[in-house]
C-alpha cells in the first residue's frame, strides 16, 4: 500500500512539477502569471484535440506520431496562451493580476468550449472524451521495469512526460545558477532597470521566459490527461491544480529543484486521505486542504527569516518602462 | 590636450511639456576630468543618460573620436566604451559583487565566474579599490556599492567614464579616497566626467567645468583660471550671496528632552543606545554622523513612527509649561495633545510625499482631517500649493502635477514648505538639502534659520560638515547609535567632527 501511496503521490504531483516550474521560469523574470491554471487547462485540451484527431483519422496508430501530435498541439496551445499574457503585460504593461485571472478565466473557458465540442461529436453518453490509445502510448514503460519489484513500481512506472518534468526541472534549477543567460534572467527579474543598463533585451528575456514557462506548464495539463486521468477528458476535471502549482512556487521558494520535492509532497498530501481508513467526507476535504496550510506556513516562516535569497524578485509583478521619470 | 573622446553637438530632449535639454553641446576629452555643474532640474543627469543610451535624444549628434554614432540602448554605449555610474546605484541586491560586475556582458557566452574574479582583481588592484567581491550587495554599505559599480564599468573596458553625484552619500573621507582613485584613472588616459553641484569638489577634482542652466549649456572654463563666485553665477545667471545668516539664539527653553532611549531594531541590532540629548527652541541642533548611524531611528522614534525599548522623550508645551510623553505614541495621539511636530523625513516620496498624487494633494495629506465638514476642503491647500510653489521657486507646470514627476530639489521644497506651513514649535529635517543645488540649498538653510528665529526648535539631521558648522548652534555626534560627542559649532571643527563620528572602535567603519 505505501507503494501504491507514493505512485499515486508522483502521479499527482508531475502536473504541479510542471506548472510550477513554468511559473518560476516566468516569475524569474518578474512576471507574476496567475493565468498558469488557464494556460495549463489550454495545454490539456490542445493535446486532447490533437490525439483526437489523430485517432479518428487513422485506422491504426503509429506510437510515435500518437505521442509526438498531441505534444505539438499541447505546446502550439500554451504557446498561445504565452504570447497573449506576454503581450498585454510586457509589451502593453498591462496590470499583471488581473491579465492572469483573466487569462485563467479565458482558459478554461476555451477548454470547456473545445471538450464539450469533441464530446457532441463522439455522440457518446458519457460527458468525457476516451484516448485510452493514445494514453498507452504515453505510458508505454521500459520493459524490464516490471521485473524490479518495488524499485520499479516507484521509480520506472510513469509515463515518459514524468521523468522530462524532472528533467525540466533540474535543469531550470542548472540554468538559473550555472549559465550567463540564467543570471541575466534572474537580474531582469530583480531590477529590470540594473539589466536594462547592463545592456540585457529586458523585453526578450520577459517574452522568452513568459513563453517558455507557459509551454511547460501546458506539458503538466497533457500530462495529466494522459497519464493521470488515463486519456479520460471531461470538463473541468483538472480541478484548481493550478492554484496549486502557484502555491507550490512559493513552497519552493522560487527553486526549482525544491520543487520537485514540494510537488511530491503536494501530491502525497491531496491523496493521502485516500489510504487513511475510516475518514468521513468532511475530514476528507480537511486532508485536501493541507497543501494549501503548509504554503502558508511556509510563506510565513520565509518571511520571519527574512533571508534575502528566499524572497521572491524584487520586481515580481512589476512593469518595466525605461523612458519613466 | 589629447583628442576628443566625444563630442555632443545641438543635442535636445524634451518629455512631454518639459524641455530637458535644449540644444546643447559639450565636448569632454581624454585623460581629463571635466565636471558638469547645474542646478537641480538643468538637465544634467538627462544629457548623460542620452550618453549612456537610457534615453535618446529628439535632436543632435554625438561623436566619438571624431565619427558619428548612435546610442539607442546601455548596450551601445558599452560598444563604444562609455560607463555610467548612476545616483540611484544600478545593482541586484541578491547577486555578489563578481556577478554583479559581470551581468550583462558576452564572454563567448562562457560563465565561469572564478575565471572572471580574477580578472577583475586585476583591475582592483591597479587602481587600488579595496573590495570583497563575493560579499552580496545588500551585506554593502553605499561607498562599497558605489566601488562596485565603478568596477563595474572598467570591467567593460570603459574609456569614458559618468559619474552622476558620486560623493552625495559618502564621508569626507570615502570621498577623498574616491578623488584618488579617479585621478589615478584620468592618468592611465580616460575621460571622465562627474555631474555635481558641490563647488568645492569641482575646484579640487576637475581640469574643465561645463555649466548647464535650464537646460541650456551655459559655457564651459578650465578650473584653474576660475572661482567659486563665477560658477555660481554661470550656474543661477545671477550674483547670489551665500552666505548662512546665523543669528544669536534667543528665548532658549527646554522644548523636548530625550531621555536615555534605546532602540533594537527587526534584526535584533541595537540601533539606538542610551541616547539623551535637549533640544531648545530657537536652536538649531545639528546632528551628524556617519549614513546608518542610528538618525533615522532617532527622528522616527521622536516622530512616533518607531517603538522604543526604554527610555523617555518629554515635551515641553511652549504655551501651557505642561510637560508631554510622546514615547509609544502614534502621529495622531501626538498631534491630539497639541504638540505641533513637523517632520522631513530622508525619504521624500516614501515617507513624506505620495509621488502619484499632484501637489494639492500632498498638502492636503497633512490638512485632511481639519474641519467638520463631511467634503474636503480643496481650496485651502490649493491656495497654500501656490503660495509654496511661489515663495520657494518651485518649477513646475502646475498644482495639479505629480510629484514624482519634479526634480529632486522641487519635491523637496514642496515638502519643506509644507511641514514649516503647519508652524510647528519642533521642526526635524533629514538630510533636507540632499540632492539639491547651491540654490535651493541656501532656501532651505535659511528657512531653517527663519523657523530659529520664530522660536522653533529645530533638529536638522545633515552629511556636508562644513554647512553643519554654519548653520546649526549646537551639533551632536551620534555613532554607531550612540552620542559621541555634543559640540558648540561655533567652536567646533571637521577635524573634531570627523574624530567624533567615528569614535567607538572601528567595527562601523567601512
Amino acid at each position: 500500500m505505501i507503494i501504491a501511496f507514493i505512485q499515486r503521490a508522483i502521479v499527482q504531483g508531475i502536473p504541479l512539477l510542471f506548472g510550477s516550474t513554468g511559473e518560476i521560469i516566468t516569475e524569474k523574470t518578474g512576471h507574476l502569471n496567475l493565468g498558469t491554471a488557464g494556460v495549463m487547462y489550454v495545454g490539456g485540451i490542445a493535446g486532447v484535440i490533437g490525439a483526437f484527431m489523430y485517432e479518428n483519422s487513422v485506422e491504426t496508430i503509429n506510437p510515435v506520431l500518437a505521442v509526438i501530435i498531441p505534444i505539438l498541439t499541447s505546446i502550439i496551445g500554451s504557446l498561445i496562451m504565452g504570447m497573449i499574457y506576454s503581450v498585454l503585460t510586457v509589451t502593453f504593461r498591462a496590470n499583471q493580476n488581473v491579465t492572469g485571472l483573466a487569462l485563467t478565466t479565458f482558459g478554461v473557458g476555451v477548454g470547456n468550449f473545445f471538450g464539450g465540442s469533441l464530446i457532441k461529436l463522439t455522440n457518446s453518453e458519457l460527458p468525457s472524451i476516451t484516448l485510452t490509445a493514445t494514453s498507452n502510448c504515453f505510458k508505454t514503460k521500459i520493459p524490464f521495469a516490471e521485473n524490479l519489484g518495488w524499485f520499479g513500481d516507484i521509480f520506472l512506472s510513469y509515463s515518459f512526460l514524468a521523468y522530462v518534468a524532472i528533467a525540466i526541472a533540474l535543469f531550470a534549477a542548472f540554468f538559473f545558477n550555472k549559465t550567463k543567460a540564467g543570471l541575466s534572467l534572474r537580474a531582469v527579474g530583480e531590477n529590470p532597470a540594473t539589466a536594462d543598463a547592463a545592456g540585457i533585451n529586458v523585453s526578450r528575456y520577459k517574452y522568452l521566459a513568459t513563453c517558455t514557462g507557459s509551454v511547460i506548464a501546458g506539458l503538466g495539463g497533457l500530462y495529466y490527461v494522459m497519464d493521470y486521468a488515463c486519456g479520460v477528458w471531461s470538463n473541468d476535471g483538472f480541478g484548481d491544480r493550478g492554484w496549486l502549482a502557484i502555491a507550490l512556487v512559493i513552497f519552493a521558494v522560487w527553486k526549482p529543484n525544491l520543487s520537485i520535492f514540494g510537488s511530491i509532497l503536494f501530491g502525497g498530501l491531496l491523496v493521502v486521505h485516500n489510504y487513511i481508513p475510516n475518514l468521513t467526507m468532511a475530514s476528507q476535504e480537511i486532508f485536501k486542504m493541507t497543501p494549501y496550510v503548509v504554503t502558508i506556513i511556509v510563506l510565513v516562516i520565509v518571511s520571519m527569516r527574512r533571508k534575502r535569497e528566499n524572497l521572491p524578485p524584487a520586481s515580481l509583478g512589476l512593469s518595466y518602462f525605461r523612458e519613466e521619470r | 590636450m589629447s583628442n576628443p573622446a566625444i563630442e555632443l553637438k545641438n543635442i535636445t530632449k524634451t518629455f512631454g511639456n518639459i524641455v530637458a535639454n535644449k540644444n546643447v553641446s559639450l565636448t569632454v576629452y581624454s585623460s581629463e576630468i571635466l565636471s558638469i555643474l547645474g542646478e537641480n532640474g538643468s538637465g544634467k543627469t538627462t544629457l548623460m543618460n542620452m550618453i549612456s543610451g537610457i534615453y535618446y535624444p529628439d535632436s543632435g549628434h554625438i561623436l566619438i573620436n571624431g565619427n558619428e554614432v548612435v546610442i539607442k540602448s546601455p548596450k551601445d554605449a558599452f560598444d563604444y566604451k562609455i560607463g555610467m555610474i548612476h545616483q540611484h546605484f544600478k545593482l541586484v541586491d541578491v547577486f555578489s559583487a563578481a556577478e554583479n560586475i559581470v551581468l550583462g556582458i558576452d564572454e563567448n557566452g562562457k560563465y565561469n565566474i572564478k575565471e572572471s574574479t580574477k580578472r577583475i582583481k586585476e583591475i582592483t588592484d591597479k587602481y587600488g579599490f579595496e573590495i570583497d567581491l563575493n560579499k552580496k550587495i545588500y551585506e554593502m554599505s553605499v561607498s562599497e556599492k558605489q566601488t562596485v559599480e565603478i568596477i563595474k564599468v572598467l570591467y567593460r573596458g570603459a574609456d569614458i567614464l559618468i559619474l552622476d553625484e558620486p560623493t552625495a552619500v559618502l564621508t569626507p573621507q570615502e570621498a577623498q579616497k574616491l578623488f584618488s582613485v579617479l585621478r589615478r584613472m584620468r592618468d592611465d588616459g580616460k575621460a571622465i566626467i562627474i555631474i555635481t553641484h558641490k563647488l568645492h569638489e569641482v575646484l579640487s577634482l576637475s581640469d574643465r567645468v561645463s555649466v548647464l542652466r535650464k537646460g541650456e549649456y551655459i559655457g564651459t572654463v578650465e578650473t584653474k583660471n576660475t572661482n567659486e563666485s563665477q560658477l555660481t553665477e554661470m550656474m543661477v545667471g545671477q550674483k547670489v550671496e551665500l552666505n548662512i545668516e546665523r543669528t544669536e539664539p534667543v528665548n532658549c527653553q527646554k522644548r523636548l528632552e530625550v531621555l536615555n532611549i534605546n532602540c533594537v531594531n527587526r534584526e535584533g541590532v541595537k540601533v539606538l543606545d542610551s541616547v539623551s540629548f535637549t533640544a531648545n527652541s530657537g536652536e538649531i541642533l545639528g546632528i551628524a554622523g556617519i549614513a546608518g548611524s542610528g538618525q533615522r531611528e532617532l527622528l522616527e522614534s521622536i516622530a512616533g513612527l518607531q517603538k522604543l525599548n526604554d527610555g523617555n522623550i518629554l515635551y515641553h508645551d511652549p504655551k501651557t509649561g505642561k510637560i508631554d510623553n510622546l514615547r509609544d505614541k502614534t502621529p495622531v495621539q501626538i498631534r491630539d495633545l497639541g504638540v505641533r511636530l513637523s517632520f522631513v523625513p530622508e525619504d521624500r516620496l516614501g515617507m513624506g510625499l505620495v509621488g502619484n498624487m499632484d501637489i494639492v494633494d500632498n498638502m492636503m495629506l497633512r490638512s485632511y482631517k481639519k474641519g467638520k465638514s463631511l467634503f474636503v476642503d480643496r481650496k485651502q491647500p490649493r491656495n497654500l500649493a501656490k503660495k509654496i510653489i511661489e515663495d520657494l521657486g518651485v518649477v513646475t507646470p502646475g498644482t495639479s502635477t505629480p510629484v514624482r514627476r519634479l526634480s529632486g530639489g522641487n519635491v523637496q521644497k514642496i515638502l519643506v514648505g509644507r511641514e514649516i506651513a503647519a508652524s510647528p514649535t519642533v521642526l526635524m529635517a533629514a538630510y533636507p538639502v540632499r540632492g539639491l543645488d547651491i540654490n535651493s540649498s541656501y532656501l532651505i538653510y535659511n528657512l531653517l534659520n527663519q523657523q530659529k528665529e520664530n522660536g522653533v526648535a529645530v533638529i536638522f539631521v545633515g552629511e556636508d560638515l562644513d554647512v553643519l558648522l554654519e548653520l546649526c548652534d549646537k551639533i551632536m555626534v551620534i555613532s554607531s547609535g550612540r552620542i559621541s560627542g555634543i559640540v558648540d559649532a561655533r567652536k567646533s571643527t571637521k577635524e573634531e567632527l570627523g574624530l567624533l563620528m567615528t569614535k567607538h572602535g572601528g567595527e562601523q567603519n567601512e
